[in-house]
């Protein structure tokens, strides 16, 4: 096999990109990982805190741990990962078979493969695409970009932070603020509520001592060379806070990096703007599979990892018949859900689950249903934006393939 | 023991000062190029508009519509030689009302009066073809075909790199707080600076370094600080204009908004001025601004909640479309405005003051730059013109090619395989290499701040806004500087 040919091009050495490579050599299979940064591992590289592994490799881990567990695995299965390898194109042949063009220290070379897989995963949404109002100081920050500066620099970063958002990864932020000798001043979240599990929320509040500051937003932030403050506005009293600190933690809000997949004409959904997937990954580009928070941010690592091994059956199955499945039924959001992954479903789901983004912070029963028939009815219970839901793929058997789409709604 | 006199101090180094300090270092005279801020064109100049302006629309028969002209000729053929990214998109001023659009063709007579003849109508049908993302109302449009869009960060770096290797000596971090005349020279006096420097001059606080520079001519360049600069310098005329900032806020699209729009999209203008605009700009993105409001505070570049929503509302009735991608950035900029509608450009013996550029700085800095040579020779402040030998030649300048439109080192395979460096990507929403970090850092004017190494670079001016590398950069500017992480970020 030369260096520009593969059964399996990965765009993206996080666990789902690693998962799907391991499962993929076993399977007997060619890959190849493209890693962009220094190290595979993605976000679990700096995460540094307990809390990875659990579903996927049944341990208890610490984030460059398990980051580092992926990656030996994936070596060991004979995965040729290379990092500081960025894709930054398509080049596709004349019968149309798809290739990418990636620029490493190495050269720049174009590497043809059967199967494509991008997992190329999500990022916090920043300050400015929030358009948050004010002066540009130093000392904005986001939980990926504060969390790197933090563990694997060695910087302090901060002294007194405020924290915006209450998803898990918010709490994330408050250990890391933590962990660099700093003080976690404020979260403030739009939603009436946490959005992580309510143990989780009280342990750190009570441990880092901090405010949850509910339904409420940062309007401006201020200072010259670096944060002195910011305004906090509340939208129950509509009244403004000033806090005296000198970090704003930007966290959640997650946005797929879809770069690759626009560019390759990948078509992507209207609201989480990840490509269209059906139950085994695939996107509506022949031969080109997605995984990961490039569709639903933003998941769990060892989630993720499952969700690789997952595609890579079908990707395997592409690879040894070309088959190329009719799309499945659509699934379908409904009242209060934001987005749902995957977006197809072929009658014989072998997803492991559908992910479904919440809108707002509604109350209620999720149901999913096909035509008039309730396929299932979750108990009553708290919803909230910022918290993807399951629904786990037992409850998907039996659908038929002349009732039509999917409906998942919270009502 | 005397301090040596120089010929001119030239006070200010945004996009006109570096204009005029690297025209002036084409003479013998001995020229030192001064700034409050740490870097070159580090204020006004980072925040503009990024467009090269025919001066279509400028006054007849002012200073500035001269200038403008000028300047486009100037400026288009230096970014050719030195490799500075330019597009000529041309642009299209769009008319949505049938005032707007009976006012067309007196726009097209105004720019004829300007010296520009090729503006032309264009109908509904053609404007929508050209345009098929705009929204719907619109009526026609005069397109300026010559409007073009730059780099606006490269070109007062390159000036002033051009100044620097031919013998102008550049302090940056020096505020100018006290000017006397001492008859044959001037004497400047300045002090290490940090702090505001656009405020009114403040005494040095106890203890600050503070030196004196004698020359024999003065450049006020100073833009947010021309008046004051006016003032230490003329302290006994009555003062001729007083700075108002005038701020401008713009909001910066993703790249992935580009195949949106094609040209420079201009409103037909009104008394408060060019009003709002949607352009693409030569990094791929779509910029979409400014407003125009007028300050107090010179060193205030804030936005604001109005603002913000207000360029949302226009964009919406100009290109819909922009709305369903990210936002990358968004900042705001400082004209300087005066009460005048002309440039303050003029003499008073060896003081030349180059005041209230306002909106055009960019477009006409070189040609400033000969009005100002002019005006200092008249005064008898001239030196012979040196032999090209001597002098950097704007080819040479290695100035980066940061156009999305060029050959990006990460795309290309001969520099990668003479150098891998150019082959690791650190910022990857802009897709700039560890070698243009490593340039940027040991370059004549070196990057020493994250402001500096993205103007110098694109590096963190992309989507992620630093979630994926503001650490790796951090560790490599501190490195550079010799520095902690933290010092860099200013962490107190």
């Amino acid at each position: 096999m030369s260096a520009n040919e593969v059964d399996s091009l990965i765009v993206g050495g996080g666990p789902t990109g690693l998962a799907a490579a391991v499962e993929l050599r076993r399977l007997g299979a060619s890959v190849i990982v493209l890693e962009r940064d220094a190290e595979p591992g993605g976000i679990a590289r700096h995460s540094n805190h307990p809390g990875y592994g659990l579903r996927d490799l049944r341990r208890v881990m610490r984030g460059p741990a398990y980051a580092r567990a992926w990656t030996a695995r994936a070596e060991r299965a004979g995965v040729d990962v290379r990092v500081h390898a960025t894709a930054t194109g398509w080049s596709d042949d004349e019968a149309g078979r798809a290739a990418l063009v990636v620029t490493a220290p190495t050269g720049r070379e174009v590497i043809r493969a059967r199967t494509i897989l991008l997992a190329t995963g999500c990022r916090e949404r920043p300050r400015s695409a929030r358009l948050v109002p004010g002066s540009r100081p130093s000392g904005v920050f986001t939980t990926g970009s504060l969390q790197q500066l933090v563990h694997l620099h060695g910087a302090l970063a901060l002294r007194h932070a405020v924290i915006v958002g209450a998803e898990h990864v918010s709490y994330s932020a408050a250990m890391t603020i933590a962990h660099a000798g700093a003080t976690t001043l404020a979260m403030v979240t739009e939603q009436p509520r946490s959005a992580t599990f309510a143990l989780v929320d009280r342990a750190a509040r009570l441990r880092y001592r901090f405010p949850l500051l509910t339904e409420s937003a940062v309007v401006a932030i201020h200072g010259r060379a670096r944060v002195e403050r910011v305004t906090v506005r509340s939208s129950r009293t509509g009244r403004d806070v000033e806090i005296a600190c000198d970090a704003v933690v930007f966290t959640g809000d997650w946005v797929p990096d879809h770069e690759l997949a626009r560019a390759g004409g990948v078509p992507i959904t209207d609201d989480y703007r990840g490509p269209l997937t059906d139950d085994a990954g695939r996107t509506e580009r022949m031969g080109v599979f997605a995984a990961g928070n490039l569709l639903h941010g933003a998941s769990p690592a060892d989630v993720c990892a499952l969700e690789g091994r997952h595609v890579a059956v079908a990707m395997a199955g592409h690879l040894a018949d070309g088959v190329w499945p009719a799309r499945g039924l659509p699934v379908v959001a409904g009242a209060s859900v934001a987005w749902v992954s995957p977006n197809r479903i072929t009658p014989s789901a072998t997803a492991p689950h559908i992910v479904l983004g919440i809108r707002g912070a509604p109350t209620g029963s999720l149901v999913v249903r096909q035509g008039t028939r309730e396929l299932w009815v979750s108990r009553r219970q708290h919803w909230i934006e910022g918290r993807p839901a399951h629904v786990a793929s037992r409850y998907l058997r039996g659908l038929d393939p002349m009732s039509g789409p999917l409906h998942v709604a919270i009502s | 023991m005397m301090a040596p006199v120089f010929d001119v101090v030239v006070i200010g180094a945004g996009v006109v000062g570096a204009a005029i300090a690297r025209r002036l270092s084409h003479f013998e005279l001995s020229v030192v190029l001064l700034d409050a801020a740490d870097d070159v064109g580090a204020v006004t100049s980072k925040a503009n508009t990024a467009i090269l302006h025919t001066g279509f629309d400028a006054t007849p028969g002012s200073l500035e519509a001269r200038l403008v002209r000028d300047g486009y000729d100037l400026l288009r053929a230096y970014c050719q030689r030195a490799g500075i990214a330019l597009e000529i998109t041309g642009a299209l001023l769009t008319a949505w009302t049938d005032e707007q659009l009976q006012a067309l063709p007196g726009l097209r007579a105004k720019a004829e009066k300007n010296g520009y003849d090729r503006c032309r109508m264009v109908d509904d049908a053609a404007l929508r073809q050209r345009e098929p993302h705009l929204a719907a109302g619109s009526l026609g449009a005069l397109a300026v075909p010559d409007e073009a869009i730059v780099d606006p960060w490269t070109p007062p770096i390159a000036f002033a790199t051009e100044a620097v290797r031919n013998g102008v000596e550049l302090r940056l971090a020096t505020r100018v707080f006290g000017i006397e005349n001492a008859g044959d020279a001037w004497r400047v006096h300045v002090v290490l600076a940090g702090g505001t420097p656009n405020s009114p001059a403040n005494r040095p606080a106890n203890g600050a370094a503070t030196t004196s520079l004698r020359t024999r001519a003065i450049v006020n360049a100073a833009g947010l600080g021309a008046d004051h600069v006016d003032r230490m310098c003329r302290p006994d005329a009555d003062p001729s204009f007083t700075i108002t900032p005038r701020r401008g806020e713009l909001i910066v699209f993703d790249k992935l908004a580009r195949p949106l729009v094609r040209h420079i999209l201009l409103p037909v203008p009104t008394e408060m001025g060019k009003g709002v605009l949607v352009s693409p700009t030569v990094f791929g993105n779509v910029m979409l601004g400014p407003t125009a409001e007028d300050r107090l505070d010179r060193d205030d570049t804030s936005t604001s909640a109005e603002g913000l929503a207000f360029l949302e509302a226009k964009g919406r009735t100009i290109l819909p479309e922009l709305f369903t991608e990210e936002v990358t950035s968004t900042y705001s900029g400082l004209r300087s405005a005066t009460e005048h509608a002309d440039y303050q450009l003029f003499a008073d013996g060896t003081y030349v003051c180059v005041g209230g550029i306002r909106s055009t700085g960019l477009t006409a800095s070189m040609a400033i730059a000969e009005q100002v040579v002019a005006l200092l020779d008249a005064a008898g402040v001239a030196g012979p013109e040196r032999a090209p030998g001597e002098l950097v030649d704007p080819a040479d300048l290695g100035c980066p090619q940061l156009g999305d439109d060029s050959l990006r080192p990460f795309a290309d395979p001969a520099l990668i395989a003479r150098n891998p460096e150019f082959g690791e990507i650190v910022c990857h929403c802009e897709r700039v290499t560890l070698g243009e970090i490593r340039s940027a850092c040991a370059a004549v004017i070196p990057a020493t701040s994250f402001d500096g190494l993205r103007r110098r670079t694109r590096a963190m001016a992309g989507r992620c806004q630093g979630f994926h590398c503001m650490a790796p950069l951090a560790a490599l500017l501190a490195q550079s500087n010799g520095s902690s992480i933290d010092r860099l970020l200013r962490t107190p």
